[in-house]
């Protein structure tokens, strides 16, 4: 039997609903946890976070306006597609963090469910944190939350998926439109998700990946004004703090990287990371009560 | 450089025959045939050899639109596109990298060259008031930011239009001519015309009877630019809309071009942003070209301007290239190529924003209109 060829697969960048290459046109080396070559990928520029951070803001009005259980619906079928292609991401997260087949299988199992979870969430999330307040006049006091806006996603540098879904499901579910800049490092499981995401009814430009520099590309979406919050996860400490001086130009939303014991991924995420993004509306409404004030009506 | 003047009479021995028949007795010509001879030998050499006793004409093309043939004979002799070869260029000249100091001079010069555009059947005095603003004024939070060369609105909004740029130097351009379609008769698109000249119009925006020009009644066309520029006077300046969509193929935008230019506008334009294809870098490229060949030939500067479907400062700065690689510096001004754009002017804001303060800026920071 002759020995086959191998079929090398070019990771491509995931903006506005298609995979293009980085507009520098440059490339970058990605190695496994022992420094072997595993693929290229594509060193993004400020010009690629631009680009994306156009996308995000033209998907925002559609996204934000389907209806919470439409987002549910396209964010359960991710998930099912995630499953589908549950090998690839084992091997990849395998090859990435170093981790043995069970071990990077439990990961990519737990990243899955996480999806679903959050899934669940997209039409409760409005009752949890909405709801009507109780004032001292004729009004019905109506508090419902909005999504932020574009968020710019620093994706965890070390876990590479699971990480990876617990920062962008969260913040697409409650209707934002993310710019996520994959791990630096182990950027693979990253794009290869955006191929799931194009094909699962998620309008082009909800979620847009970008590979590259962390600190390169996050310091123009920092001082972007027309990216609305970060999430400031892969970000070092230092690199964090530099960030949100720059974010706080537009008085963006900064979601501070969490303590490192916060780091176990695995651990049940809790509102906190929907609610960051969110923008409390309220609205005052007469009730009309006009027998109160003695009308005959 | 294009040949202008097809020669419309015989070949050249055809021309010559008489001199050496008639001098040596300086006999007159007997026949009809031989006057027939002479008269076209004096046509052709009239103006090398004469002075002319009639005024003269605008240009020395005068001649070709004597009769529906001549200038069907003019236009159809006007060298055909290289299709090819013209997008090939157009592209070729918009892979040019504008940075900094050139990109900021350019910018400032595209905003500058916006006619400010509000086309729509929901118009209302509001909004044009509201456009009339951001043309004067195009960004508030910076006053090096230069106007916009002028606001453009239907005929029946340039009052409010007019009191709304009142005292800044920014022109009322009005469409006219039954815009878009320009289906309807003469006398009716020369009301049209003279309605927006009466309230004030700086500038008026015709449109070309495409029908006409396309059913091959190159004569109708020009009568009626002629008569529309005559309708203008001398208070406002003429844009000939071709609706370069309609036209269908390059050569016929070429001819167009020179049709409009014969009959006396002072702008050329593209598109009347109503149709699927509107202002390209090619089409945009090959009128150039015309006003270009026009002037050399004429000497006459004719404006150009594309309009409709440029909506990002690149692509405006790419046609700015076009203007001074083919038309030349010259050119590079509002009174002489403009842009008939409206979102355009807030990508230009932006891109200028980003290059006072490094940061990029966003749709919140411009007017919404």
């Amino acid at each position: 039997m002759s020995e086959r060829l191998s079929v090398f697969k070019t990771y491509k960048l995931y903006v506005g609903g298609k995979f293009p290459r980085s507009e520098s046109g440059r490339v970058y080396e990605v190695t496994d946890a022992k420094g072997k070559w595993l693929a290229n990928a594509p060193l993004s520029s400020r010009k690629d976070a631009r680009d994306a951070v156009v996308a995000a803001r033209k998907a925002f009005g559609g996204w934000s306006g389907a209806t919470a259980y439409n987002r549910g619906q396209i964010l359960y079928r991710v998930a099912e597609m995630l499953e589908g292609r549950r090998e690839q991401y084992v091997a990849e997260v395998a090859g990435a963090e170093g981790l043995s087949k069970s071990k990077a299988a439990a990961q990519v199992d737990a990243a899955i469910d996480r999806w679903v979870w959050y899934a669940g969430w997209t039409d409760k999330i409005a009752q949890v944190t909405g709801g009507g307040n109780p004032v001292a006049g004729p009004y019905f006091n109506l508090s419902s939350p909005e999504p932020t806006g574009v968020v710019a996603v620093l994706a965890p540098q070390d876990s590479s998926f699971l990480g990876l879904v617990s920062v962008v499901a969260p913040v697409i579910a409650t209707g934002n439109t993310a710019v996520v800049v994959a791990s630096e490092r182990h950027p693979l499981p990253a794009l290869s998700l955006g191929e799931v995401l194009a094909t699962s009814d998620l309008p082009g430009g909800v979620v847009n990946i970008l590979s590259g520099r962390t600190a390169e590309i996050a310091a123009p979406l920092a001082a972007h004004q027309d990216v609305n919050a970060i999430d400031l996860a892969g970000a070092g400490e230092e690199l964090a703090k530099e960030l949100e001086t720059a974010a706080a130009d537009n008085l963006k939303r900064v979601l501070r990287p969490q303590p490192v014991d916060g780091a176990d991924w695995s651990a049940t995420p809790g509102t906190e990371r929907m609610t960051a993004f969110l923008e409390t509306k309220t609205v005052w409404h007469p009730t009309g009560a006009l027998g109160a004030s003695g009308s005959s009506y | 450089m294009l040949p202008i003047v097809p020669d419309t009479l015989g070949p050249t021995t055809d021309a010559l025959r008489p001199t050496t028949a008639g001098t040596l007795t300086g006999s007159v010509p007997a026949t009809n045939e031989r006057a027939g001879l002479y008269s076209r030998y004096a046509r052709r050499y009239a103006r090398l050899v004469t002075m002319p006793t009639t005024a003269p004409a605008a240009h020395g093309l005068a001649d070709v639109t004597a009769s529906d043939s001549t200038l069907r004979r003019f236009l159809h002799g006007l060298p055909g596109v290289d299709t090819v070869g013209l997008e090939a260029r157009a592209a070729s000249l918009g892979t040019r990298s504008i940075k900094t100091t050139a990109k900021a001079y350019a910018l400032d010069l595209a905003i500058s060259m916006v006619d400010l555009t509000t086309l729509e059947g929901a118009d209302t005095p509001g909004k044009v008031r509201a456009l009339g603003a951001k043309a004067v004024r195009p960004d508030p939070t910076d006053r090096t930011a230069p106007a916009t060369a002028a606001v453009c609105v239907y005929p029946d909004m340039v009052p409010a239009a007019k009191a709304a740029v009142a005292g800044s130097g920014v022109k009322v351009a009005s469409v006219a001519t039954a815009f878009p379609a320009g289906r309807a008769s003469l006398a009716v698109k020369l009301a049209d015309v003279r309605e927006a000249v009466e309230a004030g119009a700086d500038e008026v925006d015709m449109v070309i009877d495409r029908g006409a020009f396309l059913a091959g009644h190159y004569l109708k066309v020009y009568d009626e630019i002629t008569a529309v520029r005559e309708a203008c006077g001398t208070a406002a300046r003429l844009k000939v809309i071709f609706e370069t969509g309609e036209l269908s193929t390059y050569d016929n935008i070429r001819r167009a071009s020179w049709l409009g230019m014969l009959a006396g506008a002072d702008f050329i334009k593209t598109s009347t942003g109503k149709v699927a294809v509107n202002a390209t870098p090619a089409n945009t490229l090959l009128m150039l070209e015309a006003v270009r060949d026009f002037r050399a030939q004429t000497g006459v500067q004719v404006g150009v301007k594309p309009a409709g479907g440029i909506r990002t400062a690149k692509d405006a700065i790419k046609f700015l290239v076009l203007v001074n690689e083919t038309a030349g510096e010259d050119w590079l001004d509002n009174h002489w190529f403009r842009f008939g754009a409206s979102s355009l002017l807030n990508d230009l804001l932006m891109q200028r924003q980003k290059l006072a303060t490094g940061r990029y800026s966003g749709p919140d920071y411009v007017t919404v209109d």
